[in-house]
């Protein structure tokens, strides 16, 4: 046997494994259960599904959770494209380390004092709290994951192939759209991605920046969970949790691909 | 038989030597520094229209960077550059009449190879069945037909700089700055595209600009070249001027096989020089002049080819002479190179053509031979 593969390590890491994806997988089997309790297997339905279109609440909330995620993931992809150009591109200037240390911030800063600073913050300012507050909160800390993906695509990127456009008369504004976004298109399609489950799953946040007629889906499923696990609430769980590991394997696959593109040399 | 020199091989078109030509290129005292470092120093040059100029030098030496100076994607520290009569200074390097073919290809990844070379095209607005039959031409010239619509990431090195030299090519600049533009290629596909480039730039008439390591290649093509070491341009001649007369040792050894014998002046005139090498134990005869005082070190070089040896002393042997034994030989199928050692230990070369299949007493290992020259072939240089 491989040293990599002893009964140690196989066991730990089908431990590991379990731990972390019984839980779902049983949410998800559950959501599929005649029975209304939740511990006892009645039968498999899509009742809690058809249940969940009839949910107003619960629907409304997706479609606010949805506008939020698209609004702030494409916010989030602009501001953090130009960070991250700033940053490669003009390696010196005056608290470069400072700018660089205040994009990355909200990457280490705990959930609950984004949240706690920004509804101080929207307090002061004396802004209507709801759907542009939470986008904006979004924005900003998923800015700082576009600006980390596109940052190191933009590390690797050959500025020769700007010269060379610029050589054959392309000026440097179609050089960028025409050379620079096409060749890092890909990182940014999964920084908007990341940026867009971010958005979709965080509750923290949100529930700090919020205001009325705007409650997300994870702030809904929460409150619902209070009052008793139910069904439906696997059935929207599962849902949610297919649309994320949806976006992530997009991600990582266009990632993948651009990679073998460029032959292990670029 | 060789008394025309390889420069008037071209024949009459030499602008440089015309006093009223305008020179396409001027670049005048130009110096580039890299904080401490100094990329390029110093460097004056005129470069005239149809000219197919050679950049020659050791890596490191500056040639890319004195390209990209002319592109536009550095900006000289000091001094200035003019094309065509227009300094450059405040010219961006998309509206100069320039295009370069980038060491490192920078083709684009995204783009088929008919994109890449129809990129140039394209934002000039030429018209769509225009640039469809230019790059069609241009494809067919580098051969990579087939290959229209790969992507760079699909191309083999030599193909990839093909399609490097097509992008560049295909707009037909005024001047095509070209660094080493054929070092992936092999052999036979290497002469073939230095011919072709010598075809495209005369039928063209595009001046050309041409960065080498490769000493034959830069011969082969250039009307001129300049040697350049350390940011610097130490001769600018054409290929026969810098191989007959090359203006120091550092030329004269990067440029061909020479053998090297430290001298000191015994004499020295308008029109010839005589010195005396104690390494070569002889004394060295040249026909050309050299302002040098009497007991002044200098250095004699002489090309192995045009030395001259046999089994038994020449008639006159006076000076340009020496003797020894041979102690090694190679045969190279056209030439034959034989090593002699002389008397007091110094190695020498010389090659011979290899005209006839028999020789009748050839010269083999440990013969005791004479080696000489003619006045013409011997070069002094000063220290
Ligand atoms: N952007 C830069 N910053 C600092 N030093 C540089 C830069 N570009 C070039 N140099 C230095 O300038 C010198 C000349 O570089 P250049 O690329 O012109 O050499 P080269 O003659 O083209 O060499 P090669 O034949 O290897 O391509 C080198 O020592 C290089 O390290
Ligand atoms: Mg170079």
């Amino acid at each position: 046997m491989k040293p990599g593969f002893s009964a140690m390590t196989v066991s730990a890491l089908t431990l590991g494994f379990a731990f972390l994806y019984i839980p779902i997988l049983l949410l998800m089997i559950f959501s599929f259960n005649e029975s209304r309790l939740v511990t006892v297997w009645g039968g498999f339905s899509f009742k809690w599904y058809g249940e969940l279109f009839r949910n107003r609440l619960l629907l409304e909330s997706i479609w606010v959770t949805l506008k939020i995620a698209l609004t702030s993931a494409t916010l989030a992809l602009v501001l953090g494209t130009l960070a991250a150009i700033t940053l490669v591109r003009f390696v010196r200037f005056r608290g470069r380390t400072l700018f660089s240390g205040m994009i990355f911030a909200p990457l280490v800063m705990p959930e609950v004092i984004t949240g706690l600073s920004l509804l101080l913050l929207f307090v002061a300012v004396d802004w209507d709290r709801g759907f542009s507050t939470v986008v904006v909160a979004h924005t900003t800390f998923t800015t700082a994951y576009v600006a980390v993906v596109v940052q190191s695509r933009l590390l690797t990127f050959d500025e020769m192939l700007e010269e060379a456009a610029m050589d054959l008369g392309a000026t440097p504004l179609r050089t960028f759209f025409v050379i620079t976004l096409p060749v890092i298109a890909p990182a940014l399609v999964s920084g908007w991605l990341l940026a867009f489950t971010l958005s979709l799953d965080d509750l923290v946040i949100a529930s700090f920046t919020t205001g009325p007629g705007a409650t997300t889906l994870p702030m809904r499923i929460y409150s619902q969970v209070r009052l008793g696990i139910t069904p439906e609430i696997n059935a929207i769980s599962t849902i949610l949790i297919a649309v994320v590991a949806l976006g992530v394997i997009t991600a990582s696959l266009i990632q993948k691909r651009q990679f073998a593109r460029r032959g292990g040399h670029g | 038989m060789m008394d025309a020199k390889p420069a008037d091989v071209r024949g009459p078109q030499e602008p440089w030597r015309d006093p009223s030509a305008v020179p396409l290129i001027e670049i005048r005292d130009v110096v580039k520094t890299f904080g401490n470092f100094v990329a390029v120093d110093d460097v004056w040059l005129d470069i005239y229209p149809r000219e197919f100029f050679a950049l020659l030098g050791p890596s490191g030496c500056g040639k890319t960077t004195l390209l990209r100076m002319l592109a536009g994607f550095e900006t000289p520290t000091s001094g200035s550059i003019r094309i065509d009569g227009v300094d450059m200074s405040a010219v961006p390097p998309y509206r100069r009449p320039v295009n370069m073919m980038f060491q490192s290809y920078a083709l684009f990844p995204h783009m088929t190879v008919e994109q890449n070379i129809s990129f140039g095209l394209k934002q000039e607005g030429m018209g769509r069945s225009e640039i469809a039959d230019r790059v069609a031409a241009m494809l067919g010239l580098v051969e990579l037909t087939d290959f229209a619509r790969r992507k760079p990431h699909q191309l083999s090195g030599g193909q990839k700089q093909r399609v490097a030299l097509a992008r560049a090519l295909v707009k037909r600049p005024k001047v095509l700055l070209l660094d080493e533009p054929l070092g992936a290629l092999d052999r036979r596909l290497r002469e073939q595209t230095q011919f072709e480039l010598v075809n495209i730039q005369e039928s063209l008439g595009i001046t050309f600009i041409i960065v080498t390591h490769d000493q034959d290649e830069a011969m082969t093509v250039s009307t001129r070249i300049a040697i350049m070491d350390r940011g610097r341009t130490v001769q600018v001649g054409t290929p026969g001027e810098i191989y007959e007369y090359p203006n120091s040792l550092y030329v004269s050894q990067f440029i061909g096989e020479v053998n090297i014998f430290e001298s000191r002046v015994v004499e020295a005139g308008k029109d010839h020089v005589t010195v005396f090498s104690p390494e070569a134990d002889t004394t060295i005869f040249a026909d050309r002049g050299l302002d040098a005082v009497p007991g002044q070190e200098v250095y004699a070089a002489i090309r192995p080819e045009k030395m001259s040896i046999a089994k038994t002393p020449p008639e006159d042997a006076g000076h340009n002479c020496i003797s020894g034994t041979v102690f090694d030989i190679g045969y190279l199928g056209s030439i034959s190179v034989y090593h002699v050692r002389l008397a007091n230990g110094t190695k020498v070369k010389v090659t011979t053509a290899n005209r006839h299949r028999f020789v009748e007493r050839p010269i083999t290992w440990d013969d005791p031979v004479w080696v000489w020259w003619p006045p013409a072939a011997s070069v002094i240089l000063l220290a």
